[in-house]
């Protein structure tokens, strides 16, 4: 934890520091530490004591029974929730615990929510445009207009999530895999360095499942993602360390073959 | 060289909606004023004094609309109590108008008369500057804008919103009510302000003075119209409207939709207390009764008789609910409140998107 305190004397001698924002410095490989974190609504714990790192540029996947804070979790790192106790830096600087919502989004932290939220009355490039990356405060949005750069960037993406024919349709037409796609888009729109990914494929074809998992897989490394799944097949596709949470804390980590033949996560799921 | 703004502008309106707009102009600056003016009463052509009074009335109650229908249809932000802004920017030009009466009052005085009747001395401290007209525009612009940056700053930070923002807000407004009903507050209590004489030493009921009020108050509607449009077509009425779909999708993006919403909020106060600006010298009166609950939730009612989200509904529905409302409360007056009140039932039950979804569906079907 002295890594956590100790905010980055040697910030930007990482062999990353190119792709950095200002203010994240993850020259310790790490880009979002969770250490102790407790939750409880009403005396129910949502998380316990949870610990849990990410590396910078990793794929990692998170699995767990209903009700063992997976979703809480994603709340904290982005600021919906604060806990009780316990600390959650991003990179090597920022805490989490201390900022708002629109902070974390502006600081590279993206989400992909399980419902899936886009927004139905614009259009599928409206969606977009309103998550690029860029100056988002009202007086700016009074007199912004989109540039040629921006025009492009959505362009692209449209073409990455195959929604280049739709692009004029109100979101609220599109299918439900179209729509999970469209809000990927739009997390990639903001360009965040840290994608959270909740349940990003439920509702999908098995055709779609399979192209959602090589984007992704495209897209570690660059970015670090964590994806919360249920569907098996789909993270053995991904193919990234495996976290097991259960009543919110981390019961095992490791390769999915692992997880798999692990006895106590056996009888979480299967029950004693 | 045209700069972007300027193209943006001009494409906030359909080429037809610049034309309505022209047409509208030559009507209510030129046409309805010439009538009135020049045209002998006996002519069948004169336009009536009253007409261009009840005109400028309802063109007062349109800015309303829009100013609602701008934080409502388009930020999902249902204000029952807009009827305070409404009634403080009369209030605030209404206190220049009382001391343009000067010494012609019932008592002769250079205090206003309900102060002479309470036996005070001299004005309070509030009432300075107000002798001048440009102090009283100002405090039309600022007070009422200050009470909502104040509120909604409050509201919107504590993320108050849906039906418990609509219920603080008829607190609000019926607190203000009772505030001025009070005759301490130094705003003529029950009776208000009336007995106008003068704007500027001209009479105020003079054809020409009627006129000159009729047609800023078109003026003002227009330039609120045109405001609405570019408002809603820009990057942030898009923002707006995905506040008011999913508001915590929006943060989870970057936007701090506090700023958003403050900044709507304000702006649809400020045109409501320039719309109570221009309504009080035309009506000849202002009272705490414009604070009443019922009368806020009227102008909800305009606004979705209208059609929510479309700016140009409101206008209609404003005028539809008061052209109404002159013959009800005329012809039958104990039913008017049932029938208002039914009248929003029938149109939340079965035109959801009001006149102007209407207009829309049967077009849709003609051409299908």
């Amino acid at each position: 934890m002295s890594a956590v305190q100790n905010p980055g004397t040697d910030a930007g001698s990482s062999s990353m520091g190119h792709i950095l924002r200002p203010g994240l410095d993850i020259s310790h490989k790490v880009i979002l530490y969770l250490d102790d974190i407790s939750v409880s609504f009403d005396g129910f714990k949502a998380l316990n004591e949870l610990s849990l790192t990410i590396d910078a540029g990793e794929l990692r996947c998170i699995i767990g029974p209903n009700g063992a804070g997976k979703t809480t979790m994603m709340d904290v790192i982005t600021g919906k929730t604060r806990p009780d106790t316990g600390t959650c830096y991003f990179g090597q600087t920022l805490d989490l615990t201390r900022m708002s919502e629109p902070e974390i989004a502006h600081a590279g932290i993206g989400r992909k929510f399980q419902k899936p939220t886009v927004f139905e009355n614009h259009s599928v490039f409206e969606n977009l445009e309103l998550a690029m990356k860029m100056d988002k405060r009202a007086r700016v949005s009074l007199f912004a207009r989109l540039d040629d750069i921006g025009r492009d960037k959505i362009a692209d993406t449209l073409r990455m999530i195959r929604l280049d024919h739709e692009a004029d349709r109100p979101a609220g037409l599109l299918s439900h895999g179209q729509k999970q796609w469209l809000e990927i888009g739009m997390l990639l729109m903001q360009e965040p360095q840290l994608l959270l990914l909740d349940e990003p494929v439920a509702g999908m074809t098995d055709d779609e499942t399979e192209r959602t998992g090589e984007l992704f897989k495209s897209l570690a490394g660059k970015h670090s993602l964590v994806v919360v799944e249920h569907d098996m097949a789909f993270i053995e596709q991904l193919g990234g360390k495996v976290t097991v949470l259960h009543e919110g804390s981390v019961l095992a980590e490791g390769g999915l073959a692992a997880m798999q033949a692990d006895s106590r996560v056996i009888e979480v799921y299967l029950g004693r | 060289m045209p700069t972007p703004f300027t193209i943006r502008f001009l494409n906030s309106l359909s080429r037809t909606g610049w034309i309505a707009m022209a047409l509208f102009a030559a009507i209510t600056l030129v046409i309805m004023p010439a009538l009135h003016l020049f045209v002998s009463e006996g002519s069948p052509l004169h336009v009536s004094g009253f007409v261009i009074t009840l005109g400028g009335k309802f063109m007062c109650y349109a800015i309303v609309a829009i100013a609602m229908d701008l934080i409502w249809g388009y930020a999902g932000i249902l204000s029952l109590g807009h009827g305070v802004f409404f009634a403080l920017g009369g209030y605030a030009f209404g206190m220049y108008l009382m001391r343009e009466i000067g010494t012609d009052g019932s008592y002769h005085s250079h205090l206003p008369d309900f102060m002479v009747f309470l036996d005070w001395k001299e004005l309070p401290w509030y009432w300075s500057g107000t002798d001048s007209i440009l102090w009283a525009v100002v405090l039309v612009l600022v007070v009422p804008a200050l009470v909502a940056y104040v509120f909604g700053y409050f509201a919107f930070r504590s993320r108050i919103k849906g039906v418990y923002f609509s219920i603080i807000t008829q607190a609000l407004t019926f607190a203000s009510m009772l505030l001025f009903f009070r005759n301490e507050t130094g705003f003529g209590g029950n009776n208000g302000f009336t007995d106008f004489r003068r704007i500027l030493g001209y009479d105020i009921t003079s054809p020409e003075m009627r006129v000159i009020l009729f047609g800023l108050s078109a003026l003002v509607l227009m330039l609120t119209l045109l405001l609405g449009r570019y408002l809603v077509t820009s990057k942030f009425g898009r923002v707006l409207a995905a506040i008011r779909d999913s508001e915590s999708r929006v943060m989870f993006m970057g936007y701090n939709p506090l700023h958003y919403k403050l900044f709507i909020w304000t702006l649809s106060a400020m045109l409501c207390a320039i719309a109570g600006a221009l309504y009080v010298p035309q009506v000849g009166i202002i009272n705490p009764s414009e604070m009443s609950p019922a009368n806020s939730i009227e102008i909800a009612i305009w606004v979705a008789v209208g059609g929510r989200g479309t700016l140009i509904g409101p206008v209609i529905g404003a005028a539809l609910v008061n052209l109404s409302k002159s013959y009800f409360t005329v012809a039958f007056p104990e039913y008017w409140l049932f029938f208002l009140g039914a009248l929003f039932v029938m149109v939340t039950l079965w035109m959801p998107e009001g006149v102007v979804g209407l207009w829309k569906r049967i077009r849709n079907r003609r051409a299908a």
